[in-house]
């Protein structure tokens, strides 16, 4: 039994506690919403999750890298798929056209915070969330259809096109989460913990 | 590595034909492009049936399996390319009824079969493990009323617009399932777990990260609402519950949950649902900020002189309704509004205000304070404290009626710029 199970048998007003030391988010000094008055330290209800059960759903990639997948791709590969799949909804080379409405965002664009569209070059703070996203998520018509060393090339060309990479680079899991995106020095997190001051 | 794509999917071709454009896969799923090409979805016009003078000289039909509206009562939502907006104007207290609880996803409404439905919960956990439904609806339940709103409600620009216009991305209803805590107590959850990613089982695969606070505070995964299994555009079989949160992280169709020590930065917490204050970008907004509207009178009624009861809702995302105030002279003085009780933390409060109208062309508006103390702003200090390039999410700013000399009432649309 871990602490935190301890805490939820003791009482509602220690859960309290423990959360208010671990808050993120300001607590309203509420008590959180008891279920049951009694309660078991498990119920023992639902069964443990095998690793390919795991593996098969973890597709998530995060800021510092972790789970990349191997595979590796380039911009000329890329650009060649870009052509072929994603083309047609986010237009030939992916830049906002004055008068042409696309069924998918403009995705290139040049790195100044106020230029408009918003694009992976003024817009994406991490490299690794175009990954992600692209691979759980596009192409539209056929979500989760393309290989990682797919989602690598893909990722390569767009880089590249916004101006962020060299177009020699080859991508793999060593190197796209350490590409600096220019709009990561412009996001901030909200501090606001509600209280009289407009923010 | 596997690709992710079943086998269907691979099989499938990705040429786009204009028909699908048109017609199949795009206009099913709502897109942006349904502006280009689909026509205004238009209310279904009423099917009245046979009136008897006298509903006393007639014997009416039995009983049936499924009760209907009554033919005389046609409210709906108002779809547009990528959302469909609950029609605030119709409702006459909180709940919103599970068939006009607003829309938005991001690749259409997946059918799931409740049967073979799991949830995954791993990550920094001692047990990784899966639940059923059945499993889910073992533990102990729960049941909370309160609101679900996007974090891009609100809209303006011209006159001629209703509450549903400007503000029907959001809705209420009241919740049944597992407090959240309950299944990470079940898993047992590790002291170094700061934050945990939730994704559902759509198309989008939609994720969202969010501090584990939040889970020993108040989050839940429903399978309820209103009293029955939860519909398919709110995320059958089980969605998340984040009290007082952007919609979006209410992830629905939730399959997994992932325990982390950092923030995951999926798209929709960075690409999108970020906007600009002055020179930055600011993210991780996750608390919807207080705010008001008055439902009615609202365009396109009219009022007559005398007596108007003027009603609306007020809300707040960081806990309980204090006040609302209700000015009948274009925000000159303020006046307290009657709360209908119970006032229930993070859920839609019904407000109201009664006011004699001689007939004066006026402004009508109202103001909520909420327990922390914060008063709804005006666009222009919202404006003075984010910089004129306000974006599309987290607005709040107080909202005006315009009351003509003849009764008429047009919304009073505000720029900054
Ligand atoms: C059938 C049309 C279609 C195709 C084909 C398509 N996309 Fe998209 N794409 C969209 C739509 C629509 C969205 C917005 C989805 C949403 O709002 O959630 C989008 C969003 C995106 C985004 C996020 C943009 C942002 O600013 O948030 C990226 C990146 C992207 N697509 C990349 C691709 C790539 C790469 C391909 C080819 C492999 C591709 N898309 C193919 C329609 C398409």
């Amino acid at each position: 039994m871990n602490k935190k199970t301890v805490l939820i048998l003791a009482c509602p007003v220690m859960l309290l506690l423990m959360s208010l030391k671990t808050a993120f988010i300001p607590l309203q000094g509420k008590k959180p919403l008891t279920d049951s008055l009694k309660r078991p330290a498990k119920f023992g209800f639902g069964r443990p999750a095998t690793a390919q059960e795991i593996a098969a759903w973890d597709i998530d990639v995060r800021p510092d890298g972790k789970g990349l997948p191997a595979g590796q791709g380039d911009v000329k590969k890329g650009k060649l798929l870009y052509a072929q799949k994603c083309a047609m909804c986010h237009g030939v080379d992916g830049t906002e056209k004055p008068g042409v409405k696309l069924p998918g965002n403009a995705l290139v664009g040049d790195t100044s915070a106020t230029s408009k569209p918003k694009t992976i070059g003024n817009y994406w703070p991490y490299a690794t969330t175009l990954f992600d996203y692209m691979r759980r998520a596009m192409p539209y018509n056929l979500p989760g259809s393309l290989s990682n060393d797919e989602v690598y090339s893909i990722t390569a060309y767009l880089l590249n096109a916004n101006k962020i990479i060299k177009a020699d680079v080859v991508l793999d899991a060593k190197n796209l989460y350490k590409v600096v995106m220019p709009a990561k020095k412009l996001f901030i997190m909200d501090d606001r913990k509600g209280g009289p001051e407009i923010k | 590595m596997e690709k992710r794509g079943n086998k269907d999917q691979k099989k499938a071709t990705g040429k786009i034909s204009r028909r699908t454009l048109l017609g199949g896969v795009l206009a099913a799923a709502v897109l942006p492009v349904q502006s280009l090409f689909a026509d205004e979805v238009q209310p279904e016009t009423p099917v009245l049936p046979e009136i008897a003078d006298d509903p006393t000289k007639i014997v009416g039909p039995g009983p049936g399996p499924l009760g209907k509206r009554s033919p005389f009562e046609q409210p709906v939502r108002k779809p547009s390319d990528i959302s469909s907006r609950t029609p605030l104007q119709d409702l006459h207290s909180t709940i919103t009824p599970a068939d006009l609880h607003f829309e938005r996803h991001h690749a259409g409404v997946p059918t799931i079969d409740p049967a073979k439905h799991e949830l995954l919960i791993h990550g920094l956990v001692d047990n990784p493990m899966k639940f059923t439904l059945a499993d889910i609806k073992r533990f102990p339940a729960v049941t909370r009323t309160c609101f679900i709103e996007c974090a891009g409600n609100f809209r303006t620009g011209k006159a001629e617009m209703t509450p549903q216009d400007i503000l029907g991305l959001t809705s209420q209803s009241e919740w049944t399932g597992v407090m959240l805590s309950t299944l990470f107590n079940e898993v047992g959850i590790s002291d170094k777990a700061k934050w945990f990613l939730a994704e559902g089982s759509d198309a989008a695969i939609m994720t969202r990260t969010i501090p584990i606070a939040k889970a020993w505070d108040d989050a839940m995964i429903v399978y309820a609402q209103n009293g029955e299994a939860i519909r398919p555009e709110q995320g059958y079989p089980i969605r998340l519950l984040l009290p007082g949160f952007e919609g979006n992280m209410n992830i629905k169709w939730l399959r997994r949950i992932e325990l982390s020590e950092e923030p995951y930065m999926t798209r929709e917490e960075t690409s999108k649902y970020t906007y600009p204050v002055k020179d930055k970008i600011r993210m991780f907004s996750f608390e919807l900020d207080a705010r008001s509207i008055i439902t009615y009178p609202s365009y396109p009624q009219k009022v007559n002189k005398g007596w108007v009861e003027i009603r609306g809702i007020a809300w707040s995302g960081r806990g309980k309704v204090e006040k609302v105030e209700v000015s009948t002279d274009a925000g000159k003085t303020w006046q307290l509004a009657n709360l209908q009780e119970p006032v229930l933390s993070k859920a839609h409060t019904y407000f109201r205000y009664l006011w004699d109208w001689k007939g004066e062309a006026t402004e009508i508006l109202s103001r909520v304070t909420d327990e922390t103390g914060y008063l709804q702003p005006t666009l222009a200090q919202l404006a003075e404290a984010r910089g004129v390039n306000l974006g599309g999410y987290h607005m709040n700013p107080i909202t005006a009626w315009q009351i003509k000399n003849d009764g008429t009432v047009l919304f009073k649309p505000e720029t900054i710029k």
